[in-house]
């Protein structure tokens, strides 16, 4: 069984984990037109090689990244959400701009 | 030895011609360049040479003819999808596969089995209602069948009230079936080498020269090509080489896996599958049970196969079909599947004026291989998008007009 090194609760079986996408920024909901909506809901790099994803520890229900290589099936590593994002993404200010 | 077979052995009819063409130099320049020479690109390659008349064409192939998902699916064939657009897509397509083996003077080994999909669920039943009368409106047959008609169809089904998920309903599709894959691109690659196409294995497409939105020039690993237009029809390496092209596709690529067992004797006509359970079964002509089920849990280019999803196929399968038990596993293996967000291909024209795309055939494409080298073939001929792939174009996602057949392909096939 392969496993997986989850931030919060150790190393599990990878089945304990569900994926969940692309680490991509989301456009913003006020202000961005429709084909960038559509570009951030269905495109993706879908790489053959390094990708940084979204994962969920299902049991616990706690979201990490991961990056892992898509060729080799190897997991590189995994950290929590605060590495990545360190301030709120406040959409609400850019619309009274 | 017998002198006749000595003669036989030395006479200039011995052995046969070659289905293929044998290897040699490529040209500077082709009409058409096809990159990928799985079914699709060889059935691509045999319309353009057959009925348009376009033989300056070359199908370069990285590994072998047909050694991708053309060689990995468990050749389910049905035209029981849900969308107006997909039944008649897919429809077309499994008529094309009647005619075939007469089409090529080569058997491709179609069969009329029908295929059986199991509801476990009032959801499910819903759906299956829905379906069928859709596919019967368009002139595909499909009915929802009770529990009776199915112990009749397939007697070795687990009926019990007391499974983890009991059978409420069938879904009957008359007109689905099976045939040898491998016989369906041999079949296209041999018609179309006959007319002139060459076909390059071992040649890998490694860049593509792009100026002012053209392609001028497909570079490989044995020399660079000028040409008129490109194809792409590379299944699991959709955006590996899109991106080549600078296009960006909503694809996402995953693992496939199957299983085989053993030959034993005809016992299983029916396709059968359960959404359910994701899985579904089969016996082929040569007596093996062909197992197969729902993809990865994420994304890779990789054909390993998993303990995991060997252990889920074979309990499923159990679930549905207990005597598979008394089965012996002979091989399992992978193939690296494309998958779009709807369930549906992607085929048609591309931001690039002379670069075609025939993508995102995630775990259905095999049944489409026909019509999808018909409505391709003559695209690229008349430059005009013949009306059954207009729905399909990539242009539908910026439109959010997805055509969704997530439900009629939920166990993979
Ligand atoms: C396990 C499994 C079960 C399936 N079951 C079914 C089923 O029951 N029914 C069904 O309809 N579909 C099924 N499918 C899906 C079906 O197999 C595919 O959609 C279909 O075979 C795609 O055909 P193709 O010709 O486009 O791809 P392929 O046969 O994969 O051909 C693409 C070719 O492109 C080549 N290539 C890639 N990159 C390059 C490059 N850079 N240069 C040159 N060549 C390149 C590859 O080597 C490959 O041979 C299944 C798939 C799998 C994996």
């Amino acid at each position: 069984m392969k496993l997986m090194r989850c931030p919060l609760n150790g190393w599990r079986n990878i089945s304990e984990f569900t994926y969940g996408g692309e680490v991509e920024s989301m456009p913003n909901p006020v202000t961005d037109a429709s084909d960038v909506w559509a570009e951030y809901l269905f495109f993706h790099q879908n790489p053959a090689g390094l990708v940084h994803e979204w994962w969920c520890h299902t049991a616990t229900s706690y979201w990490f990244i991961a990056e892992r290589n898509t060729v080799t099936d190897e997991i590189i590593k995994t950290y929590p959400t605060s590495e990545l994002f360190q301030k709120r993404v406040d959409f609400s200010q850019e619309e009274s701009t | 030895m017998p002198h006749a077979l000595i003669k036989y052995g030395l006479s200039r009819s011995y052995p046969g011609h070659r289905h293929f063409n044998s290897r040699k130099e490529l040209k500077d320049h082709y009409d058409v360049v096809i990159i990928g020479g799985g079914g699709h690109g060889a059935a691509i390659a045999y319309y353009l040479s057959k009925y348009h008349g376009v033989k300056n064409v070359v199908i370069l192939e990285k590994g072998y003819l047909g050694g991708g998902n053309t060689a990995r699916n468990t050749a389910v064939i049905r035209a029981n999808y849900l969308t107006e657009e997909g039944v008649c897509f897919y429809r077309d397509s499994l008529k094309l596969f009647r005619g075939l083996s007469n089409e090529f003077g080569y058997n491709i080994m179609w069969e009329n089995r029908g295929q059986l999909t199991l509801a476990h669920t009032d959801a499910a039943i819903r759906s299956f209602r829905w379906r069928a009368e859709v596919n019967k409106h368009l002139g595909v047959r499909s009915e929802v069948i009770g529990l009776d008609e199915i112990r009749e169809l397939v007697p070795m089904l687990n009926m019990s009230e007391h499974a983890r998920f009991p059978i409420l309903a069938g879904l009957w599709h008359a007109d689905g079936g099976t045939a040898r894959h491998d016989a369906v691109v041999w079949g296209y690659a041999k018609g179309a080498c006959e007319r002139g196409v060459e076909l390059h294995q071992l040649t890998t497409v490694t860049g593509l020269d792009i100026e002012s939105g053209r392609v001028k020039a497909v570079n490989t690993n044995r020399g660079k090509i000028q040409c008129g237009c490109v194809v792409q029809a590379v299944a699991g390496n959709s955006s590996v080489v899109g991106r080549m092209a600078g296009i960006h596709l909503p694809i996402h690529t995953f693992p496939l896996q199957a299983m085989v067992t053993q030959p034993y004797k005809p016992v299983l006509g029916p396709l059968v599958s359960s959404p359910q359970y994701h899985v579904y079964v089969q016996q082929t002509s040569r007596g093996e049970f062909v197992i197969g089920g729902g993809s990865d849990p994420y994304p890779l280019y990789n054909t390993r196969s998993t303990l995991e999803m060997k252990e889920s196929l074979a309990a499923a399968a159990m679930e549905v079909l207990p005597f598979l038990g008394q089965m012996r596993l002979l091989r399992q293996w992978a193939g690296i599947t494309d998958m779009t967000p709807d369930y549906s291909p992607i085929m048609g024209l591309s931001p690039l004026e002379n670069y075609y795309l025939d993508a995102g055939w995630g775990t259905w494409g095999f049944k489409a291989t026909p019509i999808c080298g018909v409505t391709m073939a003559e695209l690229i001929a008349t430059q005009r998008v013949p009306d059954l792939i207009k729905p399909f174009s990539l242009d539908r996602f910026y439109q959010f007009r997805q055509i969704n057949e997530a439900g009629a392909t939920a166990a993979s096939h």
